[in-house]
């Protein structure tokens, strides 16, 4: 009976799943294609597994999910005695780890998105970029790097000393922004944040997503 | 030696601790007072504690940690054998309960928390209501709703049948927008929505809060 990931591959959403399964060494798994460029998404049948009309959802036998980090955490605990060790070792480590998970959900995720709203799927569809908004949010994603650099010289992922939950949920939009927008200039210029950002990339759960078919380049 | 909570029991993410630790019948914390009309949440001392600037964060012996969800988490976990099982009673209801508490944190947190900024406090402090923002974030947390009063039509609460951190986490926000801001009618006409709220404001933790905040007798 196979895990599906309903989404596409190359979606910062379904991307963040995707690579949480290859952390935890999970093979077998299926990825369900949805169709975004037909609206498939926003469908009545859709809508009746993700009523939002968001990618990705799973169904796993009898548990149906959405909400990526929602399920990358289902993940993590159904897989806790393989792969990675996604929220450390102690009650502390699953502390920091849950503390950075929010960080990146409520402090990075905002103006990254719109980041790359604005300077890849727009220009991709023909829709207007506001620069007033790549500005602002610019702005408040630096702030957010600053905090980052500062953290980062004192342990070498942001919950500690291991890679966990919280580092991974940020890897495919940081992709998107550094790759394909091309403003890594940001991450570069704070030491920390750079040999973080070069660790997150070296994974082989991020090579993984990165090989799989559909990616634009 | 209990708890400590830094920040101030009327706000709205102090106020999302608070509701945790009565659900899960912790009587042994402390609220430290952060004086936020004096900006001591931007002192240079603050920021060592919580980097962005924000309350609230709590010391529990050795274990230092900011994000109300991140803490609220933490509670849920360390006090698992006692009061409200706020991840329901099984890995299904767990996977549930973090899916709606991030549709919580990513659909309802947004709008709703941009509203009560320009309904409430911008005025407080001398700052302007924008009319525009206020009219469009109504439209996405009215949309939002609508997913909400089909959700609750089909179960009591979010996650199921039970009482869950992801109900919980809605509390303190909406008190706000219900009861200080006035605007009731967009739950009132959902009439699940409107019978949810009901029940969540009437939990002995809810009444305890709205006390401790200064907003009931």
């Amino acid at each position: 009976m196979t895990f599906q990931v309903h989404g596409t591959a190359p979606s910062t959403c379904t991307g963040r799943v995707l690579i949480a399964l290859y952390e935890k060494n999970v093979e077998d798994f299926q990825i369900v294609e949805v169709d975004l460029m037909k609206g498939e998404h926003k469908s009545p049948e859709f809508l009746k597994n993700q009523p939002f009309g968001q990618i990705p959802f799973i169904v796993d036998g009898d548990v149906q999910l959405f909400e990526s980090r929602a399920i990358c955490r289902y993940v993590a605990h159904k897989y806790a005695d393989q792969g990675t060790p996604l929220y450390g070792a102690t009650a502390a480590d699953a502390a920091l780890t849950e503390q950075w998970l929010e960080v990146e959900a409520q402090n990075y995720n905002g103006p990254i998105a719109a980041l790359v709203f604005n300077l890849v799927f727009a220009p991709m569809f023909g829709a207007p970029r506001d620069d007033a908004v790549v500005a602002a949010q610019t702005a408040k994603l630096e702030a957010v790097l600053d905090v980052y650099e500062q953290r980062l010289s004192e342990s070498k992922f942001l919950a500690g000393d291991f890679f966990s939950l919280a580092d991974l949920a940020h890897m495919t939009y940081t992709h998107y922004l550094i790759n394909m927008a091309h403003q890594g200039a940001m991450f570069d210029s704070r030491p920390h944040v750079k040999a973080w950002v070069a660790e997150l990339f070296a994974r082989p759960s991020y090579q993984k997503w990165l090989a799989l078919p559909g990616h634009l380049h | 030696m209990g708890i400590e909570i830094h920040g101030t029991a009327a706000s709205t993410c102090t106020g999302r601790v608070l509701l945790t630790l009565f659900e899960k019948n912790v009587e042994d914390y402390k609220i430290v007072q952060v004086d936020m009309a004096k900006g001591e949440h931007k002192s240079p001392e603050f920021l060592k504690s919580q980097p962005f600037g924000q309350i609230p964060y709590i010391i529990d012996g050795d274990v230092k940690l900011f994000e109300s969800r991140a803490i609220a988490r933490y509670v849920t976990k360390k006090f698992a054998d006692q009061g409200t099982p706020l991840y329901g009673s099984s890995p299904k209801d767990a996977a549930l309960t973090e899916q709606w508490l991030e549709v919580e944190s990513q659909s309802y947190n947004g709008p709703i928390s941009t509203i009560v900024f320009n309904l409430v406090f911008a005025p407080m402090f001398g700052m302007t209501t924008d009319e525009a923002v206020v009219a469009a974030q109504t439209a996405k947390l009215e949309a939002v709703l609508d997913v909400y009063e089909k959700r609750l039509s089909e179960s009591k609460y979010l996650a199921g049948d039970f009482f869950s951190l992801a109900d919980l986490s809605h509390i303190t926000y909406t008190h706000y927008l219900m009861n200080v801001a006035q605007k009731g009618a967009i739950y009132d006409s959902r009439p699940h929505v409107k019978a949810w709220i009901a029940d969540l404001f009437s939990r002995p933790s809810t009444q305890k809060w709205l006390k401790e905040a200064g907003f009931a007798k």
